[in-house]
């Protein structure tokens, strides 16, 4: 038998015996199994389901909808748009990442903190809030625009909006990848390079910045990403620059052309899942960090000043915008008439209370309800993929990732398709809502429970085990006490996310179900920016409360738990 | 290669701020001299404030008081590229993204040396490391010994006046340890360099240097050769510090020239005095777990512990009322007592050191 046949027969052997031992245990089947239906049904059906309208027509299989789509000159705009502007926000992105990241890092400078809480705001606001608040400032009737330069005819609309907007929305993502990396560099290999006579500046350009490279590709690369797939910011202030993301909406649910929809959501689709794919695989595999192993000791910040002051300035002044931008959402809720009348006015909530309070009420209920399904499955997902064997392991790995990957119009589309005929009828109920706020979140929280799974010894979960406790047992007395803190923050950010969930969504809401974040984007649409601001303001305040509260709840619940511990 | 250079230190101080505003001295007014070409170790135990005072050497600590001179020029306020100074850091410190040549090469490239002199210089210095091979390689790539040899020869390449150790072997496993020490003295020996050494391993300290320092608390305690240190403590903490050492109180009963007469529970002890005693004065005394004889009559005392170890065998004894630890060298064919049982011992003749 040759050698390559043996190790074949024992691969099948392994996996045989793994499928034997996890029989064994019906908690684990079961969890596996249901695993593998869920990801199926909610992440590779729908898209199955979009790659297969868009190759039909006519009932025969043919690329007719790809040349059709294609053959427009609108769509070769609508591609380079997507990319060239995924191309200028994430280079300025990463740069204001890193100056960012740098100046926490090396810097011996004041409000780091306030630094750091700028960069976490937009991960927890509604993602049109810095779209609205430009609105607000550099619209036709802009606070900058009309109010003090006193112009007529100012328009953000356009890539110039969209790019502020997206910068703004997600320099954050990159910094806090960086200020990662470079935290992690061990500060003795630059004090190496300083005693070997290099200075401050030479250190700098030969050994820290190539030691960043594959990091700052590494944020490149998650910027764009999202940059391509935003779909709230281009709708609401991308004006006649249209996107991919948008097209596809506009293309499938606008124009009734679901061919051409699902043909662009392709397009979309593989350059995401292509750059997502060189960022996990090649450039996220070359970092240099885990070469240099964990820092020995604290760097010595920087503070001379000719260095700390101007990166200092920009950072304050930055982060100064940033907050304005976001302070300003909620002032233009209380103004009668943004541009015109500025005086304090309740006309805004008057309408939308009066126009109902179901967006309101729904989302809230909705979000709640998905947040802890999506925490508990997301734990089990991470569990299955650190502690356990089983095949397809690595397939459920790399669909749970990639989600990360697909766009949320791509999603959103793809469920429409699927569920709106039968044998699962599902559109326009509760129930898909529900499914796409746990779909969108739980590749975070895998994340995260990956993450802290790692750092557990799995002997601990063993000891347990050999204690007499049940494999369903041990998960719920001892895994899941000891990644508390990931499994918590999931649980908020599941929160966060559904309540200001807009592309996957905005396909799926009906006259049944409405959602605040649709209800901002067509009041926007209308030209309503004072009601839009209002919703955006209720729906902050109503994320602020829920989470302050979980944060409440889990505080009493560490110390009711310590208390049994102990 | 240059003239190897001396390192003085003058009442050098550095206090740290805390965040909670209290004041921490980290080194307290210390003076050290070391000659040109001559390896000393700075050795004590972790906080003692060795490695902040080799920083302040290597200038990437500011004393807050205080002169550290490199040859004739005290170089306390210049930063660490303007200081004739290379260090090999414990955990290598090797630029991750450049290979074994280019590491090597860097120093020499930032002072713009010609190409061909930088080449010529490396392989000079890979061949005297025998790592000829090795020179495409990146860290990545290599073990733990490697790297430190490559942080080696990035150091030596420089022909600095003053080579910096700080803790260079503590992430090697321990045989690996006992032969990178092994070489670096050797290499140490024939380039002739002043070289720094931080550690907080006494073998370490004892195997390589020609002067070892003991610090504790900020403070120099002793300096001198590793003999000096271990024959001749100074105090109860560098006698506990280096090697094994029992402390046991006694009496002065006469001098006799350089010697003393001590009084040990009634028996009488001779041994040098390096201090001036007077007769009746309480002192304390070192003895070393091998200076305990088994066998002599001087003291009946009950085993309380008996541990064979192959090349001695380990006792404690309860000696007056506290433990005394002794080694008996070469066990084979020698009576073996076992916890319960007496047995008679005595102090070897001149073991004893008081303090």
């Amino acid at each position: 038998m040759t050698s390559k046949a043996a190790y074949r027969k024992l691969k099948i052997k392994t996996e045989l015996d793994n499928i034997k031992k996890n029989m064994r245990d019906p908690f684990l089947t079961i969890a596996i199994i249901g695993v593998f239906i869920i990801v199926f049904l909610f992440v590779l059906y729908p898209l199955i389901k979009i790659l297969k309208e868009s190759l039909y027509h006519q009932n025969q299989l043919s690329l007719y909808h790809y040349k059709e789509i294609l053959r427009l000159s609108s769509t070769k705009e609508i591609l380079w748009n997507t990319i060239y502007l995924g191309l200028i926000v994430s280079v300025i992105s990463t740069i204001i990442g890193f100056l960012f990241a740098y100046a926490s890092a090396y810097l011996k400078i004041r409000s780091k903190k306030m630094f750091n809480a700028i960069a976490i705001l937009p991960m927890i606001s509604p993602p049109f809030v810095i779209a609205l608040s430009t609105i607000l400032l550099f619209g036709r009737n802009g606070f900058i625009t009309r109010g003090i330069l006193g112009m007529r005819e100012a328009n953000v609309y356009g890539l110039h909006g969209l790019v502020l907007v997206q910068t703004l929305t997600f320099f954050p993502v990159a910094y806090l990848l960086l200020v990662g990396l470079l935290k992690s560099i061990d500060p003795s290999v630059e004090e190496a390079a300083r005693d070997l006579g290099a200075s401050r500046g030479e250190v700098f350009k030969s050994i820290t910045l190539p030691l960043m490279v594959p990091g700052l590709a590494n944020a490149f690369l998650l910027v764009f990403i999202q940059s391509i797939a935003d779909f709230s910011n281009p709708m609401v202030i991308g004006g006649n620059y249209t996107t991919l993301a948008v097209q596809i909406y506009l293309q499938g649910i606008g124009n009734y052309d679901m061919g051409g929809g699902t043909a662009l959501a392709i397009i979309l689709l593989m350059i995401s899942v292509t750059v997502f794919m060189i960022q996990k695989y090649y450039v996220g595999k070359k970092s240099y960090i885990t070469v240099t192993g964990k820092a020995s000791r604290a760097r010595e910040l920087i503070d001379t000043p000719k260095i700390t002051k101007p990166i200092y300035a920009i950072a304050l002044s930055l982060s100064i915008f940033v907050g304005l931008m976001y302070a300003l959402v909620p002032i233009g809720a209380f103004i009668r008439l943004w541009g015109i009348d500025y005086s304090f006015s309740l006309n805004h909530f008057r309408y939308v209370f009066n126009l109902g309070m179901k967006p309101i009420k729904d989302t809230t209920f909705l979000s709640l309800i998905a947040t802890p399904l999506s925490g508990v499955l997301a734990m089990i997902i991470a569990f299955l993929i650190v502690r356990k064997n089983f095949f397809g392991k690595s397939f459920m790995e790399v669909t749970t990732m990639l989600a990360l990957a697909i766009p949320g119009t791509v999603i959103g589309l793809g469920y429409v398709l699927s569920y709106n005929t039968k044998p699962l009828v599902l559109t326009g109920t509760a129930a898909i809502l529900i499914i796409a706020f746990i779909m969108r979140s739980m590749p975070i929280g895998i994340r995260s429970g990956i993450a802290a799974l790692q750092q557990i010894d799995p002997s601990i979960e063993e000891a347990a085990n050999v204690l007499g406790a049940s494999s369903t047992k041990v998960f719920t007395s001892i895994t899941i006490p000891m990644i508390r803190p990931a499994f918590f923050s999931g649980l908020v950010y599941t929160f966060i996310r559904s309540m200001t969930l807009v592309s996957t969504v905005i396909f799926l809401v009906s006259a049944r179900y409405n959602l605040l974040t649709a209800s901002v984007m067509s009041q926007i649409d209308a030209g309503k920016i004072g009601v839009a601001s209002a919703y955006s303001t209720i729906l902050i305040f109503i994320v602020a409360v829920v989470v302050w509260t979980m944060q409440f709840i889990i505080s009493r619940l560490g110390i009711d738990i310590s208390d049994i511990e102990g | 290669m240059k003239s190897p250079k001396k390192v003085y230190l003058e009442n050098l101080n550095k206090t740290f701020i805390t965040t909670g505003n209290d004041k921490v001295v980290a080194v307290n007014n210390i003076n050290l001299k070391i000659k040109p070409g001559e390896f000393a170790t700075m050795l004590g135990p972790s906080g003692c404030g060795k490695t902040t005072t080799l920083r302040m050497i290597a200038g990437f600590e500011m004393p807050t008081q205080g002169k550290v001179y490199i040859g004739e020029e005290n170089v306390a306020t210049k930063t660490p590229d303007k200081r004739d100074t290379a260090m090999v850091f414990q955990n290598y410190a090797l630029f991750p993204h450049m290979n074994v040549f280019n590491n090597i090469a860097y120093g020499l490239k930032i002072q713009k040396r010609p190409k061909s002199e930088i080449k010529e210089r490396v392989q000079r210095i890979l061949k005297m490391m025998k790592m000829e091979d090795f020179s495409e390689r990146v860290p990545g790539q290599m073990s733990g010994g490697q790297q430190q040899r490559v942080s080696l020869a990035r150091a030596l390449v420089m022909e600095p006046g003053v080579l910096l150790f700080d803790e260079p072997l503590s992430n090697l496993d321990a045989k690996l340890r006992i032969h990178m020490r092994d070489e670096i003295r050797k290499i140490q020996q024939n380039v002739g360099i002043t070289s720094i050494y931080v550690t907080h391993d006494q073998e370490e300290a004892m195997a390589m240097s020609d002067k070892v320092i003991i610090m504790n608390a900020g403070v120099i305690e002793q300096e001198g050769t590793p003999q000096e240190i271990y024959q001749r403590p100074v105090n109860e903490f560098v006698a506990n510090f280096i090697g094994r050492a029992n402390i046991i109180d006694g009496e002065i009963e006469g001098i006799s020239g350089k010697d003393a007469i001590v009084n040990i529970h009634g028996i009488s002890y001779r041994t040098k005095a390096y201090k001036n005693f007077q007769t009746g004065q309480k002192i304390r005394a070192v003895i070393r777990p091998e200076g305990v004889i088994v066998g002599k009559q001087d003291f009946i005392v009950k085993v309380e512990k008996s541990v064979f170890m192959g090349q001695n065998q380990e006792y404690g004894v309860d000696f007056f009322g506290a433990n005394l630890e002794i080694s008996e060298n070469n066990p084979t064919g020698k009576t073996i007592y076992r916890a319960g049982e007496q047995m008679g011992i005595g102090f070897e003749e001149r073991a004893l050191h008081i303090l």
